[in-house]
């Protein structure tokens, strides 16, 4: 492998986690802080590529969609807590299950019945898509590092709300007490209906981001959920830095060894070894701790 | 077969910061009640948690029998012989009194692999259920569902399934919990039934039930021991009046009344 | 026993049905029923985990689709003995859950969830990424399997050995549920603390309960990539695993026998609805979320109710160890 090589999936496996991490964030808070295993998060995921190529073609500048295609994402995740989350709180992790697995139904065959089955394209907004020598011989895509950026934004402006905010602290308090929480005088529906809202902000931003890498369609999300939760495992639940720790290095992995593993053991098993890839990380980490890296609770 | 069942040697264990055991050294002798007593948050849940094997210790180790179980698995140390009923309620509520029993009484086999048999109509199992649900007092709610009994029904429950396991020692954590009038008076009764035909480590706060059943008392407060004895050294020690001033007007009635 | 005696006449009277489906001498409705009788045994593989062991797991789709692989791929090889083939396409989805069992133990609630979910989909890319095998398209079987020399072609015979296969999984699973390992899963499910705590090591127990599950979604996998003479890694997906978990939940957990209902109202309602519409998934998904929130019962739960409302009003639910296990 040369060093161009090397650097230019360096590149790609940050991009990909710190997607990844949008999507973690949102999984692992719910999680951790309304005790909810939320199997919608990847409809989210789509359902932001969807919005921003429909605000697109309406409002027609990309820069303005951009922030229209956010606030509907986050409607569209308040209006998914409220009616259905919100009755599962409390609920064993079957119901939750079960119900959020319903809804990636409907939200899978929402999506055909407004766009169709034809996969969207999304194009990658003029002015980003040029190509940048980050390293000699290394013409990298501008707006794989504008994304890169982005998720970078979004982790700062994360730890910003969670380290210095009123919200934040919320946060932090009510993932651990509830009860003192509500005793504060605070709204607890209300802080979870923001805490939702703010995972699918995120969530729908990473679909939106990734869609022009992707090809927006239905499903796009369920893939992408799965190894949210992967990250979920190898990182630990309910804390933000194993979200980040776990996006990064799965994203890292998951990228070197689709290029390595052809590479090294042929094209054959190669593939299968590459689909396997990330899970057996996975398994080593659950060897090695139940709980994954960072874990802020048991189980 | 000797004289110390259980012990444990300068058993710590930290929590970040807290320090909720802190080189905790006890015993318990064959045959005896020895209570632990101490203000909430002295650490007792936490030194269950110990020597039942849920929590891990940070030092220290703990021997049973004769045999070190520092390293053994909740499971292993209650087939050993180390029962325990549980502060809160914890059984089977989808479980007949009866199964409740049986099942623990199942537990004292090699092992349970057996996929035929009807487990509900096997004798060898449900006879000695029925047997120690009557001794206790429960005969007559053999057939009851544990989730729709009374509480008090649990707190006797709980004893039947440490009692099933044909333990040599039984850790009691508050017993009394939770009891009315009668159904303390009925618990004491059957605790003192059992006295001497178990090793008991019992965690109380009734002071009552502790000085009456009690032929030892050892005093936990934040995580240290600071005191063990009779009875009576225990009534009459200053640091153990100290760390219950206030604590418990009961205490202070008692020590009055000399 | 008067309570005992109208249940059973219940499972008589829905055997009498499945048994008199193809007397309807229309191929359809006995091919739908044999996909009922399969995807019914793969949920009640699902059921034995979750409704008595207390594991929800997001993966049996792994081991249902093992056992579909297995058994094409061997057919595919020249063997095509079924009392070979299924068997081995048994083992096969075993061995998978020897490996993905000892793993997912080690986690608990969510996280078992997480795990069995990403495991299935690890076995879900391995079969696409089979070349050989048609990947992502999947490969057809030349012809179905032979039973002790009998060939399986014909529909209805096809339907009666799978019929039969069914019968003896639900036998063998309420003997199960009923022993004395029934009891243990069963109290791991109400509380695995006190089960340690009384002297059961709870991993043994539960992986061994993986690992029978495993087993029986092979089997149905077998069945299916007979059925079908086609297999794909479409049924390795996680909608799989999640379609199964539906149709526990639909038929009402617990009960064995109800996920079997559960199928067949899941498969029924699928065929009914995609008649009106392509997009019958729009209305599937609040349906579950709907039942979910609202119903507290299953379709047999609420048949058994429903049977109890015209006894003596006071019959309580049975306990595992009042016989329930029927």
């Amino acid at each position: 492998m040369t060093l161009a090589l090397f650097i230019e999936q360096l590149f790609n496996g940050v991009q990909f986690g710190l997607m990844l991490f949008l999507m973690a964030v949102g999984v692992t808070l719910v999680f951790g802080i309304m005790r909810v295993i939320n199997l919608a998060h990847g409809s989210l995921f789509m359902v932001g590529g969807y919005l921003l190529v429909e605000s697109y073609r309406v409002i027609g500048s990309y820069w303005l969609a951009l922030p229209v295609a956010i606030v509907g994402v986050i409607i569209v995740g308040a209006v998914m807590e409220v009616l259905v989350l919100r009755p599962l709180y409390g609920r064993g992790h079957l119901d939750q299950v079960l119900a959020t697995f319903g809804l990636t139904m409907f939200f899978n065959e929402a999506v055909v019945v407004i766009w169709g089955r034809v996969p969207l394209n999304l194009n990658i907004p003029a002015g980003l898509d040029g190509h940048f020598e980050i390293f000699p011989g290394v013409n990298y895509p501008v707006y794989r590092l504008a994304i890169t950026a982005a998720g970078l934004i979004c982790g700062g402006l994360l730890y910003f709300i969670i380290v210095h905010t009123r919200l934040g602290a919320l946060i932090r308090a009510g993932s651990d007490k509830r009860e003192i929480v509500e005793a504060l005088g605070v709204n607890i529906g209300l802080l979870y209906t923001a805490v939702f809202a703010l995972g699918a902000a995120f969530a729908g931003l990473a679909g939106m981001l990734t869609g022009p890498l992707l090809s927006v369609e239905s499903g796009m999300g369920d893939p992408i959920l799965i190894l949210t939760l992967v990250v979920i495992v190898i990182g630990g639940s309910g804390s933000i830095r194993g979200a980040l720790a776990g996006s990064l290095i799965l994203g890292i992995f998951d990228t070197f060894s689709r290029v390595m593993l052809p590479r090294i053991v042929g094209l054959t098993a190669g593939s299968a070894l590459v689909g396997m890839a990330d899970y057996v990380l996975m398994a080593t980490v659950l060897i090695y701790s139940r709980t994954g890296l960072f874990s802020a609770h048991r189980g | 077969m000797s004289d110390v069942v259980l012990q444990t040697e300068a058993i710590s264990k930290s929590f970040g910061a807290l320090k909720a055991c802190d080189e905790i050294s006890l015993d318990v002798k064959r045959g005896e009640v020895h209570a632990l007593i101490g203000p909430n948050g002295a650490g007792k849940t936490t030194l269950i948690g110990q020597i039942t094997g849920e929590i891990a210790p940070d030092r220290g180790r703990i021997n049973f029998e004769g045999r070190d179980i520092t390293a053994l698995a909740t499971a292993e140390r209650a087939r050993l012989g180390l029962a325990r009923s549980f502060q809160i309620t914890s059984i089977f509520p989808s479980f007949t009194a009866e199964g409740n029993v049986a099942l623990a009484v199942q537990a004292t086999g090699r092992h349970s692999f057996r996929f035929w048999a009807r487990a509900d109509r096997l004798e060898r199992l449900r006879a000695p259920a029925r047997q120690l649900l009557r001794e206790l007092g429960l005969g007559a709610r053999s057939h009851a569902v544990a989730a729709g009994m009374a509480h008090g029904e649990h707190r006797q429950l709980e004893i039947a399934m440490a009692l099933a396991t044909e333990p040599s020692m039984l850790l009691l954590d508050e017993p009394m919990a939770g009891l009315g009038n009668e159904e303390s008076q009925a618990m004491v009764a059957l605790l003192a039934r059992l006295k001497g035909r178990y090793s008991i480590l019992l965690i109380e706060h009734d002071m009552d039930v502790v000085f009456t059943l009690a032929d030892r008392i050892s005093v936990l407060v934040q995580g240290r021991v600071i005191a063990s004895g009779t009875a009576e050294e225990i009534r009459n020690d200053p640091l153990v009046r100290v760390a219950y001033l206030g604590e418990d007007d009961e205490f202070g009635d008692e020590h009055a009344q000399g | 026993m008067g309570r005992l005696s109208r249940r059973t006449a219940l499972h008589l009277a829905f055997l009498a049905i499945a048994l008199a489906v193809p007397l309807l001498h229309d191929t359809y409705y006995t091919r739908f029923a044999t996909q009922i009788a399969m995807y019914g045994m793969a949920a009640v593989s699902v059921d034995l985990l979750l409704g008595y062991a207390g594991l929800v797991t997001f993966g049996q789709a792994a081991f249902f689709g093992v056992g579909a692989y297995a058994a094409g791929m061997l057919t595919v090889a020249g063997f095509h003995e079924a009392l070979v083939v299924w068997p081995l396409a048994m083992l096969a989805a075993v061995a998978f859950a020897l490996v993905i069992g000892a793993l997912s133990m080690r986690t608990e609630g969510f996280h078992f969830i997480m795990v069995t979910l990403a495991f299935a989909q690890m076995v879900y890319y391995i079969g696409e990424s089979l070349r050989s095998y048609g990947g992502d398209n999947g490969f057809s079987l030349p012809r179905r399997n032979t039973l002790a020399g009998m060939s399986l072609a014909d529909h209805t015979v096809f339907y009666y050995v799978v019929l039969a296969l069914l019968v003896l999984v639900l036998y063998l699973a309420s003997r199960l549920v009923g022993s004395e390992f029934g009891m243990v899963i069963r109290g791991r499910r109400d509380n695995e603390r006190r089960l340690a705590a009384i002297g059961f090591p709870p991993f043994r127990y539960k992986y061994a309960a993986f690992v029978i599950g495993a087993a029986i979604a092979g089997l149905a996998g077998a069945l299916m990539a007979n059925h079908a003479r086609f297999v794909s890694p479409a049924i390795l997906s996680w909608q799989v695993s999640g379609q199964l978990l539906s149709m526990v939940i639909l038929g009402s957990a617990g009960t064995l026998i109800g996920p079997v209902f559960g199928a067949a109202v899941y498969l029924v309602f699928q065929q009914v609805l995609s008649d009106y519409t392509d997009h019958w998934m729009i209305f599937f998904g609040p349906l579950l979320i709907a039942r979910v929130l609202f119903v507290k019962e299953g379709v047999w739960g609420l048949l058994v109710q429903a049977l109890k409302a015209q006894e003596r009003p006071a019959a309580p639910v049975p306990a595992p160890d009042q016989g329930a296990a029927q």
